[in-house]
Order: C-alpha cells, then sequence, then structure tokens
C-alpha cells in the first residue's frame, strides 16, 4: 500500500487525517452556530472569537493559575459560556423583537471588539501551549503514524457531536428546546420559562465553541485571529448544511473537513477555495441546505 | 354566590398599534363551561389570548383565584393553573405524539394520568410514536386537549376545539367537553358554531368589536336568538 490513484500513501492518510481534525471543529462550531440560531433566531457572529476565547482561557489557566489542559478543558467553557449568559441576558435579549439582521450585526460587533482587546493586549503573533503529556506521541497504524493528540480530537468532538444530538432528540429539556424553536409563545404559555431557556442555550452554544477552542490550544497556536480565521468556513459549513439543522451541521463539518483534505492532495491550488465553491454549488440546487428544511 | 374562578374586569389589549380589546368583562365561576360567541375578528381568541398574556400591551384586570394577572409572563400565567389549546391546535412537528403529550409541565397535582388521557382519546394511544403533525385533524385537536389535561391545571381555555372537523369528532369533543366539566374542570370555549356551543355550555357570552354585547344562559339561547341575529349571523 505505496500508493494509492498515484498518489504516496502517507501524504493520502496525512492529509485525510488533517481534514478530519479540521473537520472536527467545523462540526463542534457549526452544531453550537445551528442550536443558538433554531433557538434564538440569531446567527451568531461572536463565535469565532468565542472560540478563540476558550483557547485563550486555558492558556491564561495554565500560565498565570498553574491550572493544565484537563482543567481548562472543564473550566474554560463553563467560564466562557458565562460570559455568554451575560452577553443575551444584556444585550442579544433586547434584540429578539428585531430584524435577525440586528443580532448578526450587534454580534460581528462584540467578536471585533472581543478580538481587538485580546490582541491590544497579547499581540497577535501567538502563543504556545503544549499538548498535555499524556496525549502526546503517536501511534504507528502500520500505514502512518497517527499523533495521539489529533485522534483524540477526533473522538471528543465526534463524542460532544452525538452528546449534543442525543440531549436534543431524547430528553425532556430537548424536546421543550425543539417545540420552542418551532413556537416560543405557545411553549411558554404552557408555562415554561423560555427567556430563560433563551439565555441557557445561548450559553451553551458559547460554551461548545470555548470547549472546541481548547482543544484546538495545542494544535494551532493561540492568537486573536485563530477564530475569525476559522469561522468564515464555519459558516459556509452551516450554509451547506441547512440553517438550524443540528445533525445537518455535524455531517457536514465532518464530511467538509475530509473534501479539504482531499482536495489538498488532488489539487493543492483549489483547497482554500473548494467548501465555497460547494457552498455555491448548493445553494444553487438546495437553497434551503443539504439537510434544511425548505 | 362564590367569587368567580375568573373574574374580567374592563380588559383592554393591543397587537402593535391595533386596539383588539375594548373593555372586556366577564365572570366564569369554578365548574362552568362558557363559551365566548360571535362573528370573525369580535375578538374572542384575542381575549383567551389576552388572558394568556400573548398578545401585545394589556390593561384592565384578569382576577384568577383572587390573583392579579395582567401584569405576568405567559408562562407564570400557566404555572397559576390556566391551561391554553390554541386555535391553530399548536401541535409540534419535530415531537412525537407522546412528547407532545408530555410538553406541557404539570403546574399542581391532581392532573390526569397518560393512561387516563389514552382512555378518554384512544385513537393517540395508537399513534404514540408518530411526529405531531402526520396525524389526522380530530386526532390532532383531541392531542392538544389531551396534553393540557395533565398539567393540573383547572381552568382550560378552548379555542374553536370544532373548527374544520368532521361532525362525528365534533360529537366527540363534545362528549369531551361535557366529561370534563363533571370532573370538576372550568372551561371558557370559543365557538362561531353555536349549535355545538349549545349542547356543551352553560352560558354564553357574545361579543363583537372587542366587546361582550349580551350574556345568555344556554336555557334562553334559543329564545334570544332573534336579538342577538345581528351578532351571530354568518
Amino acid at each position: 500500500m505505496d500508493e494509492i490513484f498515484g498518489i504516496p500513501a502517507p501524504l493520502l492518510f496525512g492529509q485525510l487525517l488533517l481534514g478530519l481534525i479540521n473537520g472536527a471543529f467545523y462540526a463542534l462550531l457549526s452544531l453550537g452556530l445551528a442550536v443558538i440560531f433554531g433557538m434564538l433566531n440569531v446567527i451568531n457572529f461572536t463565535h469565532g472569537a468565542q472560540f478563540m476565547l476558550g483557547a485563550f482561557v486555558a492558556w491564561a489557566m495554565l500560565n498565570f493559575l498553574g491550572l493544565g489542559y484537563w482543567w481548562a478543558l472543564l473550566l474554560a467553557p463553563i467560564v466562557v459560556g458565562l460570559f455568554g449568559v451575560l452577553l443575551e441576558r444584556t444585550m442579544i435579549s433586547k434584540l429578539y423583537k428585531l430584524d435577525h439582521l440586528y443580532g448578526l450585526l450587534l454580534t460581528f460587533g462584540v467578536g471585533l471588539i472581543i478580538e481587538g482587546l485580546v490582541r491590544n493586549e497579547f499581540g497577535s503573533s501567538g502563543l504556545p501551549y503544549r499538548i498535555p503529556p499524556e496525549l502526546s506521541g503517536a501511534w504507528d497504524l502500520g500505514f502512518m503514524f497517527m499523533p495521539v493528540y489529533r485522534g483524540w480530537v477526533v473522538i471528543v468532538a465526534l463524542v460532544a457531536c452525538i452528546a449534543t444530538w442525543l440531549v436534543i432528540e431524547r430528553t425532556r429539556i430537548g424536546s421543550y428546546l425543539r417545540a420552542a424553536t418551532e413556537n416560543p409563545a405557545l411553549v411558554q404559555a404552557f408555562g415554561i420559562n423560555v427567556p430563560r431557556m433563551m439565555t441557557l442555550t445561548y450559553g451553551a452554544g458559547v460554551a461548545l465553541a470555548a470547549f472546541a477552542g481548547v482543544l484546538a490550544a495545542p494544535i494551532y497556536s493561540v492568537n486573536p485571529q485563530m477564530g475569525s480565521n476559522l469561522i468564515i468556513i464555519v459558516f459556509a459549513v452551516v450554509v451547506i448544511g441547512g440553517m438550524g439543522s443540528i445533525l445537518g451541521s455535524v455531517l457536514t463539518g465532518f464530511g467538509l473537513g475530509i473534501v479539504e483534505g482531499l482536495t489538498k492532495v488532488f489539487y493543492p491550488e483549489a483547497s482554500a477555495t473548494v467548501i465555497f465553491v460547494v457552498m455555491a454549488i448548493v445553494l444553487l440546487l438546495r437553497p434551503a441546505g443539504l439537510f434544511g428544511r425548505a | 354566590m362564590a367569587e368567580p374562578m375568573l373574574k374580567i374586569r374592563g380588559l383592554e389589549a393591543w397587537y402593535g398599534e391595533s386596539h383588539v380589546l375594548h373593555g372586556v368583562s366577564l365572570d366564569i365561576h369554578e365548574g362552568e363551561v362558557i363559551t365566548l360567541l360571535g362573528r370573525n375578528g369580535a375578538g374572542k381568541t384575542s381575549t383567551l389570548r389576552a388572558i394568556m398574556g400573548l398578545t401585545g400591551r394589556r390593561a384592565g384586570s384578569i382576577l384568577f383565584e383572587g390573583k392579579e394577572m395582567i401584569g405576568l409572563r405567559p408562562d407564570l400565567i400557566a404555572r397559576s393553573g390556566i391551561a391554553y389549546c390554541p386555535e391553530e391546535r399548536g401541535i409540534f412537528a419535530s415531537l412525537d405524539v407522546t412528547e407532545n403529550l408530555l410538553l406541557p409541565p404539570a403546574v399542581r397535582p391532581g392532573g390526569l394520568s397518560v393512561d387516563e388521557i389514552y382512555t378518554l382519546f384512544p385513537n393517540l394511544k395508537e399513534r404514540a410514536l408518530s411526529p405531531g403533525t402526520k396525524l389526522s385533524g380530530g386526532e390532532q385537536q383531541m392531542l392538544a386537549i389531551g396534553r393540557i389535561l395533565r398539567t393540573g391545571a383547572k381552568l382550560l381555555l378552548l379555542d374553536e376545539p370544532s373548527e374544520g372537523l368532521a361532525p362525528v369528532i365534533v360529537q366527540q369533543i363534545g362528549r369531551t367537553i361535557r366529561e370534563l366539566k363533571s370532573r370538576g374542570f372550568t372551561v371558557l370555549l370559543v365557538e362561531q358554531n353555536f349549535r355545538f356551543a349549545q349542547t356543551v355550555a352553560d352560558r354564553h357570552y357574545v361579543m363583537e368589536h372587542g366587546e361582550v354585547k349580551a350574556t345568555v344562559t344556554n336555557a334562553e339561547l334559543a329564545t334570544s336568538l332573534d336579538r342577538l341575529h345581528e351578532y351571530l349571523a354568518v
């Protein structure tokens, strides 16, 4: 197994793995966006900044408090999620009665402010974050070496996506969420505190972005732009998968990561644009997205 | 006579700039079945929605069991013990029948059990795992009524449960309402079909232009039809 379609096998599998890892981040981030959009009808443009904040909180916990990766994985999503709760309560919730566009503009602005503040404080060159010792090293899979941390990221992202899906589709809370996505006024008239649910949903979506940020810290360098670079692609993923579709955003996230990886092997020149080409085609053929309800 | 369970005085409501209720007053005593009659646009649905806090701004007074509801959010009104079944039925497409049935949280002890609801509406049991909107119109209506019986709320607001249903289903809904009355529920029913209303209600309020124009007991309804004709004619 040295060559596949004339491509050296290690190169092919290496890019596939890279694609899978990028896909894991696309899936986690677009999942949070989909949950937030479904419930709040707000396209959360702060999502990239919140992903970046997750990585920075992990870095700060390590360097200022001496709390390592595992603590960061647990605490950074909570810290950033609480920040999200505050943001929803004080600002986003004031805009629900207006056009979606206002929520988009607000969250876009807040994202830029956060990014600017972090750049001011830490510079834009990027800070190192080490892979935790338990997850360093590589497995020899026979046909390639698989860095342990990368395998871990893919598995954890999959588990987080499946867990989120199960909560939404199989629990009482999830049924409230699905119902409130369809008809929030009626759900509230049944005695459910819908405004509080919206706050918590936003907090959970933001926490998921921060969780992805902590996972990303040892792979990408921790820098203020790490979110905005990624989020453009994630928005394309959300459009392709179908706005608000949970399963759609997860499958599309992983799928497009792989498509991107394969493009790097077979036609590297197009690798940066392939996702946007797919987006254009999907928009032309299925405007509601692959998994969206028209 | 005891204080009414629901005592509404001078209720006004708006949707944005449009003023839809102009001082509605009505009393409902515990155990009564009351209908709001009137033409399309008379303010019947708006009255139910205003009681639940689902309109825009409201003014006036809504005393439920002596407690003022006018400033409360819809979820707190529901938690006080009022349950609402909307005209469009509000069955959730992304929830199956069981999930729809279990959606409204219990607000008080003493609601019907799921088994009792299935006894009232045997069709629902067979469709337990179907998506809510795959049901027939009649089944959806039964589900919409069934799910608010679980909550323990004793005052039910039903918006046109007979609308668009086959006569045999309308009769079944009528039997259900009488059964609910015998179990001690209090019902405020919006109806356009006064023949149906006659078979279930104790008393009728006749509405027009966002106001109550007349109130008649069920016994008087037949003899008052001439007088009420201008409000009810379709």
